[in-house]
């Protein structure tokens, strides 16, 4: 039926998980379909990285993107409908090593904020993707994904019902 | 807003730590079904399949409930949405942002093979 015509149309997507490694981590895991070299860049140049990191179903755009990718160097992400209701988030490079690897602060929360990591493993023409946080105790990665809860019940207000969209993604045809 | 009890949410991480279970869920999402119905779907013994679903059960994200002599499974009231929602839709905002960066990607790709060998910057 339709779904089979899908599956012939669309070339296969890679699969995003999110686990939480234990009580202080999260891990995001992703595959592209492209060397280390190219998506090591589209995470480290502000004109390519403006073009992914805020998509459409976000609710907010980017209104501007600062990165000084070096050790030490800070970046600074803000996001919003204008300067007057805008949000900024930013830290410092903690380790850069081209193609494989970046590690940064999130320092707009203060001390709680994680430290990310972001892996970059090259597997053929892929490169495997592995973004994890490691946030300074239990408690942080709690409030963060209570406060994660809230933001995004505004911002996702469409995909509100979990069970209702697993349903339908994998039984609609 | 939802008091969200951290032996819950830790009892509800823990049981949604194993992709069997995962896939229980997003199974039982679909239609309520039988042990025997989800030993054959995830191609375990009945014992595989209770022990699974005696996790899930325990984090009160599904109930069983027997009729006769089946042992029917469904999704505990709301639980899932409720504690997990939020890892869920964390998934679904970096699913879309890793969706928008293929797009980049396949474009620098596109990109390169034009340019041939050039040297590097």
């Amino acid at each position: 039926m339709d779904a089979r015509r899908e599956s012939e149309a669309i070339p296969m997507k890679n699969r995003t998980t999110v686990e939480r490694k234990s009580e202080r981590e999260l891990a995001v895991t992703r595959t592209f379909n492209g060397p280390a070299r190219i998506v090591f860049e589209a995470w480290t140049k502000p004109e390519l990285f403006k073009r992914w990191w805020a998509p459409k179903s976000m609710g907010a755009s980017l209104l501007s993107v600062e990165m000084d990718v070096r050790v030490g160097g800070g970046y600074r992400v803000v996001f919003g409908k204008d300067a007057a209701n805008s949000m900024a988030f930013f830290g410092k490079y903690v380790e850069v090593t081209p193609h494989s690897r970046l590690v940064w602060t999130n320092d707009e929360g203060g001390d709680s904020g994680p430290v990310t990591t972001v892996t970059f493993e090259e597997k053929g023409d892929k490169t495997l993707l592995v973004m994890h946080e490691l946030y300074p105790s239990k408690e942080a990665l709690d409030a963060a994904g209570t406060g994660a809860a809230d933001m995004m019940n505004e911002t996702f207000e469409q995909l509100d019902e979990l069970l209702v969209a697993l349903g339908a993604s994998v039984g609609r045809s | 807003m939802v008091q969200y009890s951290r032996a819950h949410l830790d009892a509800s991480f823990a049981a949604l730590s194993d992709a069997t279970r995962r896939g229980v869920l997003e199974q039982l999402g679909r239609s309520d079904a039988s042990i025997t119905d989800l030993a054959e779907k995830f191609h375990m013994t009945l014992t595989g399949i209770k022990k699974h679903v005696g996790v899930l059960e325990q984090s009160g994200l599904v109930t069983t409930e027997k009729l006769g002599r089946v042992r029917t499974c469904k999704l505990g009231p709301r639980r899932l949405e409720e504690e997990t929602a939020w890892l869920e839709r964390y998934r679904q905002l970096w699913d879309a942002r890793f969706d928008e960066l293929d797009k980049v990607v396949e474009e620098l790709k596109r990109k390169e093979k034009v340019d041939g060998r050039k040297k590097r910057e």
